[in-house]
Order: structure tokens, then sequence, then C-alpha cells
């Protein structure tokens, strides 16, 4: 299929003795919403720390929109086009809003200006930083964060924080987005409203989404496809309803 | 589009006040100077400071935005005062101004000390936290050792610069050390206040995640250290003509701790607060040279230790707190804001408490209970999570 923007095959860590994650096949078609559930310490976020390059695998490969990224460093693979949220809130906590959101714009082609423009303030330092700061807002926007952008980022409420982790995530401009848990610590209201924004960025960027998620509704609400894993190993895969019913699923999530 | 630049964060007040600052500080000695008011051991120490600057001013932005432990600097600015200088006295031979002799050296001296820079940061910010600093340490050591030894920098007996130092009957060299001071800080303050500042601070807050945007990491910590180690060089240069001899002796690890002392007593990221403990520092040393003589001169680290530990408390411990909120420009400011308002007006956005004649003591009762419940709540909460 061309539609496929990430395929990994055979994908698998070792750490010394301990297969935290092994044999995983996904198939990711262009503007799917996925989802990666599983018991504590399946191996979920370990899944995203191999696809964004944190860790090396040790078996198997993954491939964006058909190029192989295995071995690429962390950069390299958020410039080829995957950005990640973190599962512990990673913001850069003395910063305002808007820049977090702009450090996320520091790549983007359309932004470029060496550091001796900045440091000797030719005008494409001017040019270049009033663009992004007008980039930012459009983004901030989106996420209703708009008004709240000189604020800290480490005076958010813990919901806005997430949602802000998402913006800046989106701000690289990725092909794929990874989504670490982002309705951990909201509350339902708040989560209603994420699931709207997950979904008007899916469509308004052209995104596809993977995301790990435990709150149930959530993944049925929003995926059309999930992958549960537990232990490291692929105990599904299928449409949400069918792999959520699966009775191993449910053997795992709340034993026997 | 010139009015949009005024606009700018640039040209805020709060942005450009050390420039201003120390603007006036150079014409009030420019104007001392030239009525005959400005002695000349005070002239020394307006050179001495004005390096001082240079230095804290860069070496504030390796440990300070970037957040990675440096104790090389001193070895850096060995590097511009032997090579710079070297230089210097060869250019001397065919160029008859001081002045361009000077500022070429300044370009060279920084510019070999960018290069160490380079060498040195290539391997050694791979490492992290005290292993760079001790990286850097070695440095710092191994270049001085090297400075001692080769021949055509006097050995032992330190490099004479007497045939360019600046003597009286040129311009002051303060006023040179202070246009690069003023240099130095627009460059600076440019590179932390652009997208690459805010990319450097990134990496400083949060390593993992500033990878996770594509930020590269490597580049920026290698382009800041670089760019530290040139303004140690020129710095470096700038010791080279202002003394005789360029001693090796005075490059050591103590001078690296004390430019360290400079940044974290000005507050790690905070620029003027750098130019200020410059200043301080050097002034402080400075007469402490001056009042101790013979067996007394002992004494002058045991009273720089001393006034270094009373700053650092008066910053830090919560005990002065309340003085410091008293003396804070800020607070000074509000105050005298304050006499002009209306009652009513203060009444408005912040009840003051401490004035409402009742029986209970409402400002007790505010901070013992409800704060021992709000910390007991966080508690709570922390644990929970």
């Amino acid at each position: 299929m061309s539609d496929v923007v990430l395929r990994t095959e055979d994908l698998g860590i070792t750490f010394g003795g301990l297969k935290a994650v092994q044999s995983v096949n996904l198939e990711i078609r262009k503007k799917q919403l996925y989802g990666l559930v599983g018991p504590n310490g399946a191996g979920k976020t370990t899944v995203f720390n191999l696809l964004t390059g944190v860790y090396q695998p040790t078996t198997g490969t993954f491939y964006l929109d058909g190029e192989e990224l295995k071995g690429k460093t962390q950069e390299a693979i958020n410039h080829k086009g995957i950005a990640r949220t973190f599962q512990n809130i990673r913001l850069y906590n003395n910063m305002s809003v808007i820049r977090n959101v702009m450090v996320g714009l520091h790549n983007q082609p359309e932004f470029r200006c060496n550091p001796f423009t900045s440091i000797l303030r030719l005008p494409g330092h001017y040019k270049a930083e009033e663009a992004m700061r007008a980039r930012a807002k459009e983004i901030l926007r989106i996420f209703g964060l708009e008004e709240e952008r000189n604020n800290l980022a480490c005076n958010l409420p813990y919901g806005k924080q997430r949602k802000l982790e998402i913006a800046r995530a989106l701000a690289t401009n990725p092909k794929l987005l990874l989504l670490d848990e982002p309705a951990a610590g909201m509350n339902p209201h708040e989560t209603e409203d994420l699931m709207h924004i997950v979904r008007r960025i899916r469509d308004e960027f052209d995104l596809t989404i993977l995301l790990i998620e435990h709150d149930m509704k959530f993944v049925s609400g929003l995926c059309d496809e999930i992958t549960v894993l537990n232990f490291g190993t692929v105990l599904t895969q299928g449409e949400t309803s069918e792999a959520l019913n699966n009775p191993e699923v449910i053997k795992a999530y709340l034993g026997e | 589009m010139v009015k949009k630049l005024l606009k700018s964060d640039d040209f805020k007040l709060k942005n450009c006040i050390n420039y201003l600052a120390v603007t006036v500080a150079l014409v009030v000695c420019i104007f001392m100077k030239s009525q005959g008011k400005l002695p000349n051991s005070y002239a020394n120490l307006l050179v001495q400071i004005g390096y001082s600057i240079i230095l804290a001013v860069s070496l504030n932005l390796v440990v300070g935005f970037l957040g990675e432990l440096s104790l090389g600097h001193a070895g850096f600015m060995c590097v511009g005062a032997y090579m710079g200088t070297f230089i210097s006295i060869q250019l001397s031979e065919v160029i008859d101004s001081k002045i361009v002799c000077l500022l070429i050296s300044m370009l060279c001296g920084g510019l070999m000390a960018a290069f160490f820079g380079f060498l040195v940061g290539l391997p050694a910010l791979r490492l992290k936290g005290d292993y760079l600093a001790i990286v850097t340490l070695a440095f710092g050591e191994i270049v001085r050792n090297i400075f001692k030894n080769l021949p055509w920098f006097g050995k032992a007996m330190g490099l004479t610069t007497s045939a360019v130092r600046f003597t009286k009957k040129d311009i002051p060299l303060f006023i040179i050390v202070f246009i690069m001071v003023l240099v130095t800080l627009f460059l600076v303050q440019n590179l932390v206040r652009s997208k690459h500042g805010r990319a450097i601070t990134a990496i400083r807050d949060n390593e993992i995640a500033a990878k996770a945007m594509g930020i590269n990491v490597t580049f920026y910590k290698l382009f800041v250290f670089v760019f530290a180690a040139f303004f140690a060089g020129v710095a470096g240069v700038f010791y080279g003509h202002y003394t005789t001899p360029v001693m090796y002796t005075f490059f050591s690890y103590n001078y690296s701790i004390e430019i360290l002392v400079m940044v974290v007593l000005g507050g790690m990221g905070s620029i003027n607060g750098s130019i200020i403990a410059a200043t301080l520092i050097t002034v402080i040393n400075f007469k402490l040279q001056d009042a101790l003589s013979g067996d007394l001169a002992a004494l002058k680290y045991l009273i720089y230790a001393l006034i270094l530990i009373g700053i650092v408390l008066f910053n830090n411990a919560p005990k002065f707190r309340p003085y410091k909120e008293r003396f804070a420009p800020k607070a000074l400011i509000k105050k005298l804001t304050e006499k002009n308002r209306k009652p009513s007006d203060i009444m408005s956005d912040e009840a003051d408490w401490n004035k409402i004649p009742t029986k209970i003591k409402m400002d007790e009762v505010l901070t013992v209970d409800v704060q021992d419940k709000l910390s007991a709540a966080q508690k709570a909460a922390k644990e929970e999570e």
C-alpha cells in the first residue's frame, strides 16, 4: 500500500537479558488515529523511544514513508517528520508558553537564519523572529492557549501543560505525531476537549497520529485501530472495539 | 520598518539598561580623566573591571545559559594573552600605532582561543557535568604549562610586553576595553535573545526534549563553547597589553574559579548580574590588596571569603528576605509611587491586612493556618502522584 506512513518490521529491543519489546509489526496509514494500549510495563513507551531514536532497536527496523529511519539520531528523526510528547511532561518550564512553541519551530525552513545573522541583528533576524511569533500564535490558538502565551509554562494547569506539549510537537511540522498518554491527569471535560483537538489537528495538518493511552473511553472514541501490547509482545491488533473485547486483552488488564 | 524595529524587544529599556549603564560609566570616567581627577591606579582598576566583565559575561553563556560547567576559562584567556600579545609585539615593529596593533592582536588572540575552544570542545562536550569540569580544568593547567615551556614566550620569566604596553602617553586603555565590553554585551545578548538563544536554553532546561524538537544539540554546545572562548581570548589580549610580564602563574585554576564565582554570584543566566558581580569582586580584590600589605596580605583571602559568604547568605537565606524585599529597587519604586495614590486605590487592589485594626492578628492567622493547610494539601497531592 502506498499510503502507509509508518511501517515497523519485527521491531524489538533487549536490555541485557530482558526482552523489553519483541517483534512489533505496525502498519499505520495516512491520517489514521492509531492506538497503542497495554498494561503498565508492557513496553509502549519503549516503542516510542525506539521510533524517535532514543533507543536503537536490537532487532528489526522501521520506515517512515518508505524511508528507513533505523540508526538515525533523535534530531534527524525529528527532521524526517516524527514528533512526540512525553509521558512525564517535559516542557521548558522557565520559558513562556509562546517560546516553548517557538523552540518547536526552530528547524522549520521558512524561519531559517544562521547564528551570525542573529548575533549581528541583520534584517533576516527580525523577519524570522516575527514570522515565528505569528506562526506560534496560530498554533496556540488551535489549543486555546493564545491568551496565556506570556505566562511561564510551569504556571499552567496540568491539562494545559499537556496541550502545550502537543502544540510544541506540532510546531516541528511532523508527518507522524506520537502522543504518550495525552489525557493523563485530565478531567473528563478536558479529555473531551482534547479529543476534538486531536481530530482537528489531524485534519488541518494532514497528520497521522499514534497514541498511547490508558483511558479506554478516549481510545475507543478516537482510534480506528489499535495494537495491544503485553510484556513487550503484541497481544492483538485490529479494529478498536474488536481488539478491546478480545478475551486475552481483558485477561491481561484485569487478570483471571 | 524603523517603527517596528523600535517596538521590538531589543529596544525595551530593561533590555538596554546595561548598555546605558556601561556607557554612562565610561563617559564619566573619560570626563574625570580629562580633568585629571582619575588617579592612575584607578585607571588600571578600570581595565581590570573591563576584562573581568568580558570574562564573566562570556563564561555565563556557558555556565548559565548552556548549563555546562567549564573550569577552563582562564586557560582560554591564557591562550589569548600569550598568542595575542606575541602577535602584537611582532606587529609593533611594523606598525607604529599601538591601537591598531591592539585591535589586530585582539582579533587574532580571540580567534586562537576560539580555535582551542573548538579543539577542546569537540571531544569534551560529549561529557556531562563534573566530567566536563575536570577535562576543562585539565585543559587550563596544560595550556599554561605549555606556554611556560615554549622558548618564544619567555619561559618561566613570562612574556615581556613593554613594547606594546599602554603608557601615559597613549590614550587610556580602559576606553578601548570598555568599548569592547559594549561590543561583547551586544553580541552576547543578541545571541541569547534570538531563536538560537532559545535553543540553547532549551538544551539547558531539558536536553531530551530539545533533541526531540530536532535541535542540533552538539552544534549549539560547541558553538557556545567556541563563542565564549573567543571572548576569553580577547580579555586575555587586554590583560597582555595592560601588564608586564604576562606570567603563566596568573592563569591558574584559582583564576578560573574566580570567574566562576563572578558568574554564580551575579546569578546564572543573568548578564546584568555578571556585570555587577565582576565589578564588585574586582573592586573588592583591589581594595583589599591596597589596604593590606606585608604580613597582613594573607588576610586578603580570609576577608574575601567572608564577604563572599555574606553576599551568598544575603541572597539566599530566608531570614534576609524581608530586608531584601524592602530595599530591592522594585519595592522602592513602588513605595515612591504609592504615596501619590489614593487610599481607595490601595484598598481595591491589595487590602493591607496589617493596617486593619482587629483583635485577631490577621497576618498570623493567614500565614500560619492557611499556609500550613496549603502545604499539607500539596504534600498529600504529591504523595498521591
